[in-house]
C-alpha cells in the first residue's frame, strides 16, 4: 500500500538517499580523474620523452651517454658536454647560494627586528617570482659585460694559485659557466632561503632559550641547536634549489655561451642540457631533434631523482614535527 | 685564558652575525638592480606603437600580437589547469586525505611544481603538436592550443596544492555540521566548504597565473611564435616572452629596446600579480615553490 503518506514519504527518501549515492559516486570519481591527471603528467612527461629520444637512447645509448662530440652534419651526438655544463653551473650556483641563502635565513629569523622582517622576506621571495626571461637579459646585457669587466682581475689573482687556478684562467669575455651560474645563484636563492627560513621558525623555543641560558652566543645556538635540529630539512630545500638550477633554461641560454666544448676553465663558454634544447629545439630535424628530446628525458629523469631526494628529506622534518 | 675564549666567542659571534646581514644586503642589491635596470631601459622604450603595431614591422613595430597571443594563451591555459587543479586538489583534501593514493599524488604534485619547464615544453611536443600535425598532414603543427597546454601543465600543480591547503583549513564543525543535515557530500563539498575557500583558491588562481605568465621555454616548441596578429587558437602564436626571446638574440639594439619594453610589461604584471596575492590574502600562508 503505496498510498498511506508514511510510506509514500519512506520510498521518496529511499529514491532520494540512493539518487545522491549515486551522484556521490559520480563526483568522487570525477575527482579522483582529475588529480591522477597529476600522475599522468609526471608519467606523460618521462614516457614521452623516453619514446621521441628512443632512435638515439635505444641505438647506442652508451655512446651517447659518454661521447662528448655533438655533430648535426655527420649526426653523431654525445650527451657529455651540455650534462657537463649543467652539472657545473649548477655546482657553482649550490657553492654560492646556500651559504647567502643561510645568512639571509639566519638574519630573518635571529637578528632582524620583527617590524623588518616581513618587508625583507617578501623583497626575497620577490626574487623567484621574476621571469626566469627577465634573468637572461639582465645576464646579458648587464651582468656579462660586468663579468667582462672583472675577470681579468679574477684571473690575475685566483688564475695564479695551484689547483683551482685553472679555473679562472681563459678569456676575459663575460659569457661561460661562471656568470651562468652566479646568475643560477640568484635565480636559487629565494627557494633555499624560504626554506630554510620556515624549519628555522619551527625550532621549540626551549630549545633555543635553553642553549641561551647556558651563556651560548646567537651564532653557537644557530650552528649549535637550530642547524642539526632542522639539518635534513636544510638539505631538502638545498636539493630543491639545485632541482631548480638543473632544468633553468632561459637565464642560462644567454649566458653561457653555447659552445660545445668541456673545458676546465669556469671562464670558457660552454652549453646545458636545457640550453641545447632551447637553442637548437626548432632547427633541428630527425635524428637531431631526437637527440634533443633524449637531452630532455635525462634532465627529467635527474631533476626527478633530485627533487625525491628533497621532498624525502623535507617531509623528514614534517613528520617529526607532528609527533 | 678564559677570557681569550670568550673574546673569540664574542668575535666569531659578531662576524657571523655581520656576515649574515651582508647576505641579505647582497640578495636586496640583486633585486633591485634587476628591477632597476628593466625598468630604466623599459620604460624609455615604451611608445603607443608598442602597442599599436604588431612584431612583422620588426623594429619600426611593435609588440601588440605578442601581448594579444600571451592574453589569450594564458587565459586558455587557466581555463584548462583552474578546473582540473581545483578538483583534484578537492580530492586530496576531501577524499583521499590520509589514504595513500592521496599522499602519493600529493607527493608527486610537490615534484611537478618545481620540474623544469622546458621538459613539459617538449612532453607536449610530443603529445600534442606531432599528432595534430599527423593528423593534419602538416597543415597544423605548432599552436596557441599547444602553448596554453603546456601553460597549464605549469600551474596546475599550483592550484592543486593552494586548493588542498585551503580545503584542509575550513574547520572540521562545518563539515559535520552540513552533513547533518542529510546534504550529500558533493553538494557539501561544492556549495559549503568550496564556498569558504572560495578567497583561497582565487589566491591559487592568481599564483599559477604569475607562474606561467612568465613561462618562455615551454612555449618555444608549442606555440612556435608568429609574427603577425592571430587569435586563432589552432594558428602559430606569438607570445611576449617568446619575442622577448627572439628580440634579445637579435643583433640589433633597436629590437633590445622593444624587448626591454616587453620585459617591463611582463615584470610588471607578474610582480603586482605575487604583490596583491601576498596583500590581499596574508593571512592564508601557502608556499608555492
Amino acid at each position: 500500500m503505496s498510498s498511506t503518506p508514511a510510506a509514500n514519504f519512506a520510498s521518496v527518501a529511499d529514491q532520494r538517499s540512493r539518487i545522491d549515492a549515486r551522484h556521490d559516486t559520480w563526483f568522487r570519481w570525477l575527482l579522483r580523474c582529475c588529480a591522477l591527471l597529476v600522475l599522468a603528467a609526471l608519467l606523460g612527461a618521462a614516457l614521452s620523452t623516453l619514446w621521441g629520444g628512443r632512435e638515439v637512447l635505444f641505438k647506442d645509448g652508451f655512446h651517447f651517454l659518454s661521447s662528448d662530440a655533438w655533430n648535426p652534419v655527420t649526426d653523431d651526438y654525445g650527451a657529455l658536454a651540455p650534462i657537463f655544463g649543467t652539472l657545473v653551473t649548477s655546482l657553482i650556483a649550490l657553492i654560492l647560494a646556500v651559504p647567502v641563502s643561510f645568512g639571509i635565513a639566519l638574519f630573518l629569523t635571529e637578528i632582524a627586528p620583527t617590524w623588518l622582517r616581513g618587508p625583507v622576506a617578501t623583497a626575497i621571495e620577490l626574487l623567484a617570482s621574476i621571469p626566469s626571461i627577465i634573468y637572461g637579459m639582465w645576464g646579458l646585457f648587464v651582468f656579462v659585460p660586468f663579468m667582462a669587466g672583472i675577470e681579468p682581475t679574477l684571473s690575475n689573482t685566483l688564475g695564479n694559485l695551484p689547483l683551482v687556478g685553472k679555473l679562472f684562467q681563459g678569456p676575459p669575455i663575460g659569457l661561460g659557466l661562471l656568470t651562468a651560474g652566479i646568475v643560477l645563484a640568484v635565480m636559487i636563492l629565494p627557494f633555499i632561503c624560504s626554506v630554510m627560513r620556515e624549519v628555522f621558525q619551527t625550532v621549540p623555543t626551549r630549545l633555543k632559550e635553553s642553549s641561551y641560558a647556558l651563556g651560548s652566543t646567537t651564532w653557537e645556538v644557530v650552528w649549535d641547536i637550530v642547524l642539526p635540529y632542522t639539518r635534513s630539512a636544510v638539505i631538502g630545500g638545498i636539493f630543491l634549489g639545485l632541482g631548480r638550477a638543473l632544468g633553468e633554461t632561459m637565464a642560462v641560454t644567454f649566458v653561457l655561451g653555447n659552445a660545445y666544448s668541456i673545458s676546465s676553465s669556469l671562464l670558457m663558454p660552454g652549453t646545458s642540457i636545457s640550453s641545447s634544447i632551447a637553442n637548437e629545439f626548432n632547427e633541428a630535424v630527425g635524428t637531431h631533434r631526437s637527440a634533443l628530446i633524449a637531452l630532455g628525458f635525462l634532465l627529467f629523469v635527474v631533476t626527478f631523482v633530485v627533487l625525491l631526494i628533497a621532498r624525502l628529506m623535507l617531509r623528514r622534518l614534517a613528520r617529526r614535527e607532528g609527533a | 685564558m678564559a677570557s681569550s675564549v670568550y673574546l673569540r666567542r664574542r668575535a666569531v659571534n659578531v662576524v657571523a652575525l655581520c656576515l649574515s646581514a651582508c647576505a641579505t644586503i647582497l640578495g636586496l642589491v640583486f633585486l633591485a638592480w634587476i628591477l632597476w635596470v628593466t625598468l630604466k631601459n623599459g620604460l624609455g622604450a615604451i611608445t603607443p606603437r608598442l602597442f599599436t603595431k604588431i612584431t612583422a614591422y620588426a623594429d619600426q613595430g611593435g609588440l601588440s600580437n605578442a601581448i594579444v597571443g600571451s592574453l589569450i594563451m594564458d587565459v586558455m591555459a587557466l581555463l584548462i589547469c583552474a578546473p582540473i587543479g581545483v578538483l583534484a586538489g578537492t580530492f586530496l583534501a576531501e577524499y583521499a586525505n590520509r589514504t595513500r593514493l592521496g599522499a602519493t599524488i600529493r607527493f608527486l604534485n610537490d615534484i611537478l611544481l618545481s620540474a623544469p619547464s622546458i621538459v613539459l615544453g617538449l612532453f607536449v611536443y610530443v603529445i600534442v603538436v606531432l599528432p595534430m600535425s599527423n593528423f593534419t598532414h602538416g597543415n597544423v603543427s605548432f599552436s596557441g592550443f599547444a602553448g596554453a597546454v603546456a601553460l597549464a601543465l605549469i600551474g596546475l600543480p599550483v592550484i592543486v596544492r593552494t586548493t588542498d591547503e585551503m580545503l584542509q583549513l575550513v574547520p572540521g564543525t562545518l563539515r559535520e555540521a552540513t552533513l547533518s543535515l542529510g546534504i550529500p557530500q558533493w553538494k557539501m563539498t561544492v556549495q559549503v566548504l568550496m564556498r569558504a575557500a572560495t578567497s583561497g583558491i582565487i589566491t591559487g588562481v592568481l599564483l599559477a597565473l604569475a607562474r606561467l605568465a612568465g613561462e618562455t621555454a615551454p612555449l618555444l616548441f608549442t606555440a612556435f611564435g608568429n609574427n603577425f596578429m592571430t587569435v586563432h587558437p589552432l594558428d602559430k602564436m606569438e607570445s611576449l616572452p617568446v619575442a622577448i626571446y627572439q628580440y634579445t638574440n637579435d643583433p640589433n639594439p633597436d629590437l633590445h629596446a622593444i624587448a626591454w619594453a616587453g620585459a617591463l610589461l611582463i615584470t610588471l604584471f607578474v610582480l603586482a600579480l605575487s604583490l596583491l596575492t601576498r596583500l590581499m590574502f596574508s593571512r592564508h600562508k601557502v608556499r608555492y615553490d
